[in-house]
C-alpha cells in the first residue's frame, strides 16, 4: 500500500502540468469573474444611476451601508436561512443518499423520480408552490388548520414565511446532495460492512463507524455548496414570499436588486454585491481550515 | 422598395469610420429627398420601443405602417420582451445609456422618466404642443398632464386609460340588499355588514406591493385633496425631505389600520397575491365583495372568469370622506402610457411627425377601442360603442374626463430609489409592523 502511494506520488511530481494550462481556465475567470469583481469594487465608490458616467463619492455608500438598518435586517434573514437550510437539508440528504445508494430496482425507480425536481426551472417551481400556499384557494387552505393556521396564512406571518420557503428549497435542492450522497456512499468498500458484520455491528453501528466517517469529505462539500449557495437564494424568495410579509424574508440578494435595478443606486448595491462576495469566500475559507478539509487524505487510506 | 432600409446602428457605425459622423444625418436626409422614392438611403430608419403585448403590438404597428407608408422617414417597432414591467425597465435604462438609445420610448410618464429628462435625454414637447392647440386638445387635459416630468411635456399619450375604481359584485350585492359606498361611513357600513355575513369585503393582492397603495393615495386624495402629494413629490424632486408627515396622510394611514381591525380585507391577506389571481379569484368566487383595482381588472375578468364578468361585475367611484377636502370626482391610478423622443434621435423632427399624425388618428384610435382600452383622446363618446364592453368603457371615459386631476401612481411618480421603501413601508402598516408615524419617518429619511 505504501508502496502503492508512493509510486501515485510520484507519478504526480513528474508529470506535474506547466503553468500553460492554468492559462484557460484563469483566462475565463479573470473575464468573467476577476474583472466583474474588480469594477463592482470601483462601483461601490461611486454615486450612479446607470445613464452617463458615475462619479466619486468616496466611502459615502459604505457609510451608508453600516448605518442602513434595512441591510442589517436582510443579513439576519439571510443568516437564518442559511442556517435552516443546512439544518434541514443536511440529514434529509444524507440519509436518502445512503439510503438511494443500494442496488434494489425500487431504490433506483424511488430515487429517480425523487430527483425530478431538481430538473425543474427554479421559477417554474417557486411559481407553483406560490399558487399551493394561496391562504383561500390552495394547498395552505386545505392544510393550513392542521398546522396551526387556521385561516390558510402561511407565507402571512414570519415563521410560516420562513419555514414555508425552507420547505420549498429543500425541495428542490435536496435531490442534489442526494445525488453527492449517493455517489460517495457507493464508493464505500464492502469489505469494511464485512469486516464489521463478522465482528457483529449492528446497522445502526455500521452507519455511525463506518459510513458517517468515510462520507466526511462529502459532508464538507456538500456543506460548502449550501452554506454558500444559501448567500444566493433570491429568485424563490421572490417569487413565493416577494421579501414578505414586509420585509420578514427579504435576504440580502434581494435588497441588492432593489438597490441597483428597482431605486437605480449602482453603487450602493455594488457595496452589497461586494459583502455578499466577501462573506461567501470567507465562509467557505473558515469551513475548509476548520474541517480540516485541505489536509484531508482519502477517506480510502489503510485499506 | 427591395432593399432593406439601412438601419440607424449600422448606418452610423459605417459614418463613424468613414470619419464623417457630423455630416451623417444631413447627407443622409440630403440623399432621401433627392433620390428615387424607396431607394438606397431614402430617409432613416427609427427604431420604436414598446412593452411587448400581444394585444396591442400590431395596433402600433398598424399606426407606423399608415405612418411609414407616406414618409421619408422609417419606423421599426421593437417589441421588448418582459416580464411583470420590471425588464423593460431595466432594458430601457442600459438602451437610454448607450450612444445609440432608441429614438421613440414608451414609458409611464412622470417618474419612470424622470432621470431622462433631467439628464437632458428627452425632447420638451411643451413649445410643440403650445404652438398647436389642435394637437394639444385632441388628448384629454388630466391625463397629458399626469404624464408631465419636471413640470415640462415630455410624453404624449399612446393607449388606454386606467385609472383605479371600485369593482363590486352586484349579484352578492343585490342578494343582501346593499348599495355600493357613496361615502367612506357608508364602506365601513358595508365592511361591518359583509365581514357579518361571513364574506370578505375586499378582496386584496397585498403580496404584491402596488394594490395596498391604491387606498392610500385614494384616502389621501379625498381627505387631503391632490395637493398633497404633488407637495411631497415636488418636494422630493427638488431634493428635500418629502414632508410626508402631513395630517392627510397620517390620517389615512391610520384608517388603513383601522380597516385591517375591522377586516375589510380578511384575516389572512398577507398571503394573497393579485398577480397569479389570488385576489381576482377571491372576488370572482363571491368570497369578497369588492376589489379597488385598476380598469385591467374588467378584462381580467373577463379573460378568466368570464361568467362572473358578465353577470357579477359592477363598478363604482371610490367613495368621498365627510370633511375630507378632495373633489369626489378625483381619479388616481395609471393615467395611460406615453411615447417620448430621445434628444439624440437623428431624425426628432420624423419623430415628432409620427407622434401628431399618428396618435390621435381615428383609425389608430378605433383599433385601441376595439381592443378593450379607452384611450386618453377627446371627443370619443359616440366612437366607444364600438368597445367590447360599451358601458364599462364609456364610464371609465366620462370618469376621467370630468376628472379635475388624475393623479399617477405614487410608485410610478416618485423617483425609482422610493418605491421600494413605499411598497414594504406600506406593506408593514397593514401588517401593523409599523404604525402611521414611523412610515412617514422612514419616508421622509429615504435617500
Amino acid at each position: 500500500m505504501t508502496a502503492a502511494r508512493a509510486a501515485v506520488e510520484g507519478t504526480d511530481r513528474a508529470a506535474r502540468p506547466g503553468a500553460l494550462w492554468i492559462v484557460p481556465a484563469a483566462l475565463f475567470f479573470g473575464v468573467f469573474a476577476g474583472v466583474p469583481l474588480l469594477l463592482t469594487a470601483v462601483l461601490s465608490f461611486t454615486e450612479w444611476n446607470g445613464l452617463g458616467t458615475p462619479h466619486f463619492n468616496g466611502l459615502a455608500n459604505w457609510h451608508r451601508v453600516v448605518s442602513d438598518d434595512a441591510v442589517w435586517e436582510s443579513l439576519r434573514v439571510s443568516l437564518v436561512f442559511m442556517v435552516l437550510c443546512w439544518l434541514v437539508q443536511t440529514p434529509l440528504s444524507l440519509l436518502l443518499g445512503v439510503w438511494a445508494a443500494g442496488r434494489e430496482l425500487n431504490r433506483a425507480v424511488l430515487s429517480s423520480i425523487f430527483f425530478l425536481p431538481l430538473l425543474m426551472s427554479t421559477a417554474a417551481v417557486a411559481i407553483t408552490w406560490r399558487v399551493l400556499l394561496d391562504p383561500n384557494f390552495g394547498l395552505a387552505a386545505t392544510i393550513g388548520p392542521y398546522i396551526g393556521f387556521p385561516d390558510g396564512n402561511i407565507v402571512g406571518s414570519q415563521r410560516g414565511a420562513v419555514a414555508a420557503i425552507v420547505v420549498v428549497i429543500a425541495w428542490q435542492f435536496v435531490p442534489f446532495h442526494t445525488l453527492l450522497y449517493q455517489g460517495a456512499a457507493r464508493q464505500i468498500p464492502q469489505m469494511l460492512y464485512d469486516a464489521a458484520l463478522i465482528d457483529g455491528a449492528s446497522r445502526v453501528r455500521q452507519f455511525w463507524h463506518i459510513t458517517l466517517p468515510q462520507l466526511r469529505n462529502t459532508i464538507v462539500t456538500s456543506s460548502v455548496l449550501m452554506l454558500v449557495g444559501s448567500l444566493t437564494y433570491f429568485e424563490t424568495i421572490l417569487i413565493v414570499t416577494n421579501g414578505g410579509p414586509g420585509t420578514a424574508t427579504m435576504v440580502l440578494p434581494q435588497r441588492m436588486y432593489l438597490s441597483g435595478f428597482q431605486s437605480f443606486q449602482m453603487g450602493y448595491a455594488s457595496v452589497i454585491a461586494l459583502v455578499l462576495a466577501a462573506l461567501g469566500t470567507a465562509l467557505s475559507l473558515l469551513i475548509v481550515r476548520f474541517s480540516g478539509f485541505g489536509k484531508m487524505h482519502s477517506t480510502l487510506e489503510g485499506i | 422598395m427591395g432593399d432593406t432600409p439601412l438601419s440607424r446602428r449600422t448606418f452610423l457605425s459605417a459614418a463613424g469610420v468613414a470619419g464623417i459622423a457630423g455630416l451623417a444625418g444631413p447627407l443622409l436626409s440630403a440623399c432621401g429627398t433627392s433620390g428615387p422614392a424607396g431607394g438606397k438611403g431614402g430617409g432613416k430608419t427609427l427604431q420604436v420601443w414598446v412593452l411587448q403585448d400581444a394585444g396591442q403590438n400590431p395596433i402600433q404597428q398598424a399606426a407606423l405602417d399608415d405612418f411609414n407608408k407616406s414618409s421619408k422617414t422609417k419606423l421599426k417597432l421593437v417589441p421588448i420582451a418582459t416580464s411583470g414591467g420590471a425588464d423593460y425597465t431595466d432594458k430601457l435604462r442600459i438602451g437610454m445609456g448607450s450612444p445609440n438609445p432608441p429614438d421613440l420610448i414608451f414609458n409611464w410618464g412622470t417618474g419612470s422618466i424622470q432621470d431622462y429628462a433631467q439628464g437632458g435625454r428627452l425632447v420638451d414637447l411643451s413649445s410643440q404642443l403650445a404652438s398647436d392647440p389642435t394637437w394639444k386638445n385632441s388628448f384629454l387635459p388630466s391625463v397629458l398632464d399626469a404624464g408631465k416630468a419636471a413640470g415640462k411635456y415630455y410624453g404624449i399619450p399612446l393607449r388606454g386609460m386606467q385609472p383605479v375604481l371600485v369593482f363590486y359584485n352586484k349579484t352578492l350585492f343585490a342578494q343582501h340588499g346593499q348599495q355600493p359606498p357613496a361615502t367612506y361611513d357608508d364602506l365601513l357600513k358595508l365592511v361591518t355588514y359583509f365581514d357579518s355575513k361571513k364574506i370578505q369585503p375586499f378582496a386584496l393582492g397585498h403580496v404584491d406591493a402596488w394594490p395596498n397603495l391604491m387606498w392610500l393615495e385614494y384616502l389621501v386624495d379625498r381627505i387631503g385633496g391632490p395637493t398633497v402629494f404633488q407637495g411631497i413629490l415636488q418636494n422630493v424632486l427638488a431634493g428635500k425631505p418629502g414632508g410626508w408627515g402631513q395630517p392627510a396622510m397620517l390620517d389615512s394611514l391610520r384608517r388603513i389600520q383601522d380597516l385591517v381591525d375591522r377586516r375589510a380585507f380578511g384575516t389572512n391577506f398577507a398571503s394573497v397575491n393579485y398577480v397569479n389571481d389570488g385576489a381576482g379569484l377571491l372576488f370572482a368566487k363571491g368570497k369578497a365583495a369588492m376589489h379597488l383595482m385598476g380598469t385591467w381588472e374588467m378584462s381580467n375578468q373577463v379573460d378568466k372568469h368570464p361568467d362572473f364578468a358578465k353577470k357579477d361585475l359592477s363598478f363604482a367611484p371610490f367613495p368621498t370622506v365627510a370633511g375630507g377636502k378632495g373633489d369626489a370626482n378625483s381619479v388616481v391610478g395609471n393615467p395611460t402610457n406615453y411615447f417620448s423622443i430621445s434628444s439624440k434621435s437623428a431624425d426628432i423632427a420624423g419623430a415628432t411627425a409620427f407622434l401628431k399624425k399618428e396618435m390621435a388618428n381615428p383609425m389608430y384610435v378605433d383599433k385601441l377601442i376595439k381592443a378593450g382600452d379607452v384611450p386618453a383622446v377627446s371627443g370619443l363618446e359616440s366612437r366607444l360603442s364600438a368597445s367590447p364592453n360599451p358601458e364599462f368603457a364609456k364610464y371609465v371615459y366620462q370618469m376621467v374626463q370630468k376628472a379635475p386631476s388624475f393623479t399617477l401612481s405614487w410608485d410610478q411618480a416618485l423617483p425609482h430609489k422610493f418605491t421600494d421603501p413605499l411598497h414594504t413601508g406600506l406593506q408593514k402598516v397593514f401588517l401593523k409592523k409599523m404604525t402611521p408615524e414611523q412610515f412617514v419617518q422612514a419616508m421622509d429619511a429615504v435617500k
